[in-house]
């Protein structure tokens, strides 16, 4: 069992969860991930770590409420406890000195980013953030990102906080001004698709992290499994992080409503539950 | 030791009680089944074992060779004359100890193991054109027994000796490993990266064919045996080999099973709905997805198709069955005679209502609009000249292919080694398999490191791994014991 230290709301629907994982917490690194069950009948799914306090022994976890799953772990508060943890997986991202470091970010994305920029600018790169969302209350951890980056630029799609416009819009605004050497994208698949395709038709290399559906997440069920470059790659080990100009992106996104009926109907049925 | 000794007085006896004649022509003894179609729709056990008069007739059958053949058939060794005459003479749970002293998990080989390949296939009575002795359903009976009775006995334990020893995998391998170092008095811990324990005994073995239940009860033993188990750990990202060693241990045995599932990679093979056997049977199996109160969705296909001829194929299309499929079916490129699955689990498939498209290849998947498998291209096929294992390899017969509507395809083609291990440490040698080299005692390039079952074999049986695991007890033991 998995003690829950700290629980924060940073949006409607973005909570920040700090779980107890001394283990997780020492070893992990930019770009890995863990696998949780919530308790004893849940699923298990893949969270991206968003940092580490090795004192306390936690990681950090920032999760949406989107289906039963994350609904159950936003439902949780400090003190209470997640059945299993387990981590960190997947291969940790390729950190070098490339120049200057693009990380577009949509909606949570920003949190499992947060570690990547950081890295990226300790290895003496200049970090431009591009955290892109649909409002202003949705824009998360801002101040976290701009302590490890040169610059960040905020884009909304309502224009209430930053410039009005897409992530793809904030990129390409950096492209035109100034040579970029590395993208790194984390969102919604569709997101970072557009990310991709912009990047790709600029010729900048660019690298996407995946969130697509696991199991185990240790490389054994191939639920992950994704088309990169004509090759079929599976996410929890070969991954998260890939070539996004190689990414099968929209067989990706069909895989990812796999189970889209059997997620509504669990959905519909809990929030029944919920609401007695 | 009196439960093994032949030449015990009431060893004798009992060899004497009876003629070799009256005892080869008792009939062999038929396995209790639950009825076919009433066992397709729930997940009952489908072998319900022997009474007790079925197994003491039975165990008369055997006629206690001097020299026993069986024995040599059995990657553990388990003297097995020796368990079925305690039967005969109705110690059951005497019959149980001898099957401890050589096997931590008596219940589940008596279930799993593929007997009709060894022990029984060295019996005297093939040598006499009559059926082996059932020696399968004899350990399960005692094991069984043993477990019922509550009168769990364990085995004798060396004096603690404070060597640490480490476990990465807590399947059968692991579990065999454990069980033999505890023995000899080792400080064992079993690191798990799932949430349970047992491997593929709990993720891919459905419960039907293997009960959970079952599965824990053997755990415990090992439990009580002092063995420690650390659930969502896995060696080589959680702790590494460094933080292995510094903890103490000595040694490390790695059995980390054949993880990575096999495609064709033939087109539309990522689409919705196809999925490897592993994936299917771990959602159903160790999530419990196809209960209402788990998370876990499954997909309850009504046209399964499973591609594969091996146990885990059977697995899977009797799965499919009992999700609800009105066609479940195995889809496999050669003639039955070469199916890799027991003669039992085929017989038991049938009986199911399980539908066999031998001679028949997937060549391709098609998907409708929102890119779910609806067909699938089956190209047909006919035997050719034998290979180098000399079975008769399939050849495409030009021209002759069907399409055959499915929502569901369960590709079961076997596995590749987990790669997990092998990418974190190193210095350890990987074939280019990706399996991990060892030497005829199991040890690696890295000396403390040995390893077995599938993570070196790269895809065989829970027997074979629980071999594994007791050879490299007793190597890693006299390695231990002389540096």
């Amino acid at each position: 069992m998995y003690k829950i230290i700290n629980k924060e709301q940073f949006s409607e629907n973005v909570f920040r969860i700090d779980v107890e994982a001394p283990l997780i917490a020492k070893a992990r690194k930019a770009g890995h991930f863990v696998i949780i069950r919530i308790d004893e009948n849940g699923e298990r799914i893949p969270l991206t770590i968003a940092g580490s306090d090795l004192e306390k022994g936690t990681i950090t976890l920032v999760v949406q409420r989107i289906g039963v799953s994350s609904n159950k772990l936003c439902a949780l508060k400090a003190g209470d406890y997640i059945a299993d943890v387990v981590g960190p997986l997947g291969k940790a991202t390729h950190i070098e000195k490339f120049g200057t470091v693009v990380c577009a970010c949509g909606g949570v994305g920003t949190a499992p980013m947060l570690p990547i920029a950081e890295a990226m600018k300790k290895a003496g790169n200049k970090v431009i953030a591009v955290l892109a969302a649909r409002t202003k209350d949705l824009v998360i951890l801002e101040d976290e990102v701009r302590k490890v980056s040169d610059e960040v630029i905020i884009m909304t799609d309502d224009g209430s906080y930053g410039t009005k416009g897409l992530v793809t819009n904030g990129v390409e605004s950096i492209i035109n001004r100034e040579k970029v050497d590395l993208c790194v994208t984390i969102g919604p698949a569709i997101m970072m698709k557009f990310v991709s395709l912009l990047t790709k038709k600029y010729e900048v290399p660019t690298v996407a992290s995946l969130n697509t559906i696991m199991v185990d997440g240790t490389g054994m069920c191939g639920a992950c499994r994704v088309s990169v470059g004509g090759e079929t790659k599976f996410v929890c080990v070969d991954g998260p992080e890939f070539d996004a100009h190689q990414v099968d992106f929209d067989g990706m996104m069909s895989r990812m409503g796999a189970y889209r009926e059997q997620e509504q109907a669990a959905f519909a049925k809990y929030k029944e539950s919920i609401n007695g | 030791m009196e439960l093994t000794d032949r030449n015990a007085q009431w060893r004798d006896e009992l060899r004497y009680s009876m003629s070799n004649k009256e005892r080869t022509e008792i009939a062999r003894v038929k396995m209790n089944e639950l009825d076919g179609e009433y066992r397709s729709h729930n997940s009952e056990e489908v072998n319900q074992g022997l009474t007790k008069e079925q197994a003491l007739l039975e165990a008369k059958r055997c006629l206690d060779c001097p020299n026993p053949g069986c024995m040599t058939g059995c990657p553990v060794g388990i003297n097995i004359p020796s368990f079925i005459k305690n039967i005969e003479r109705g110690e059951f749970l005497n019959a149980a100890k001898v099957l401890k002293m050589t096997s931590a998990l008596p219940a589940v080989c008596g279930r799993v193991c593929p007997q009709e390949k060894q022990c029984e296939s060295q019996c005297i009575h093939l040598k006499m054109k009559k059926p082996a002795v059932a020696i399968g359903y004899l350990e399960r009976f005692a094991a069984d027994y043993e477990r019922e009775s509550g009168n769990i006995s364990l085995p004798e334990l060396a004096p603690k000796n404070g060597i640490k020893v480490a476990v990465v995998g807590s399947g059968p391998a692991g579990l065999s490993f454990a069980g033999d170092m505890a023995k000899k008095g080792y400080d064992v811990t079993v690191f798990e990266a799932l949430h349970e324990i047992g491997g593929v005994l709990k993720y891919g073995i459905p419960e039907f064919r293997l009960p959970n239940s079952i599965v824990d009860v053997e755990i415990n033993n090992l439990e009580k045996m002092g063995v420690k188990f650390m659930k969502d750990t896995i060696v080589g990202k959680t702790l590494s080999f460094d933080d292995i060693k510094a903890q103490g241990f000595k040694g490390m045995f790695v059995a980390s099973g054949a993880g990575l599932p096999n495609f064709m990679n033939i087109e539309g093979e990522n689409l919705i709905g196809v999925m490897s056997s592993n994936e299917y049977l771990t959602r159903v199996n160790l999530m419990g997805a196809a209960k209402d109160e788990f998370d876990t969705p499954v997909l309850k296909g009504k046209r399964v198709a499973v591609i594969g001829g091996g146990n885990t194929s059977m697995d899977s299309v009797r799965t499919a069955k009992r999700l609800g499929a009105d066609l479940a079916m195995i889809v496999y490129r050669r003639s039955e005679d070469e199916m890799p699955a027991r003669k039992e689990e085929v017989k038991h498939a049938k009986e199911e209502g399980v539908e066999f498209r031998t001679l028949h290849n997937p060549i391709k998947y098609i998907g409708d609009e929102k890119g779910r498998v609806k067909q699938m291209l089956l190209q047909k096929m006919e035997l050719g000249e034998p290979d180098e294992k000399g079975r008769r390899r399939p050849v495409a017969i030009p021209g002759a292919t069907e399409l055959v509507d499915v929502d569901t395809v369960i590709v079961s083609i076997g596995v590749s080694p987990n790669p997990l291990i092998p990418r974190s440490i190193d210095g350890l040698e990987v074939s280019q398999k990706g399996t991990i080299v060892v030497g005829d005692n199991m040890q690696s390039t890295i000396p403390m490191i040995f390893a077995g079952g599938d993570i070196v074999r790269g895809g065989a049986t829970v027997i074979l791994a629980m071999g594994d695991g007791r050879k490299a007890a007793a190597e890693m033991d006299s390695y231990l014991k002389n540096s």
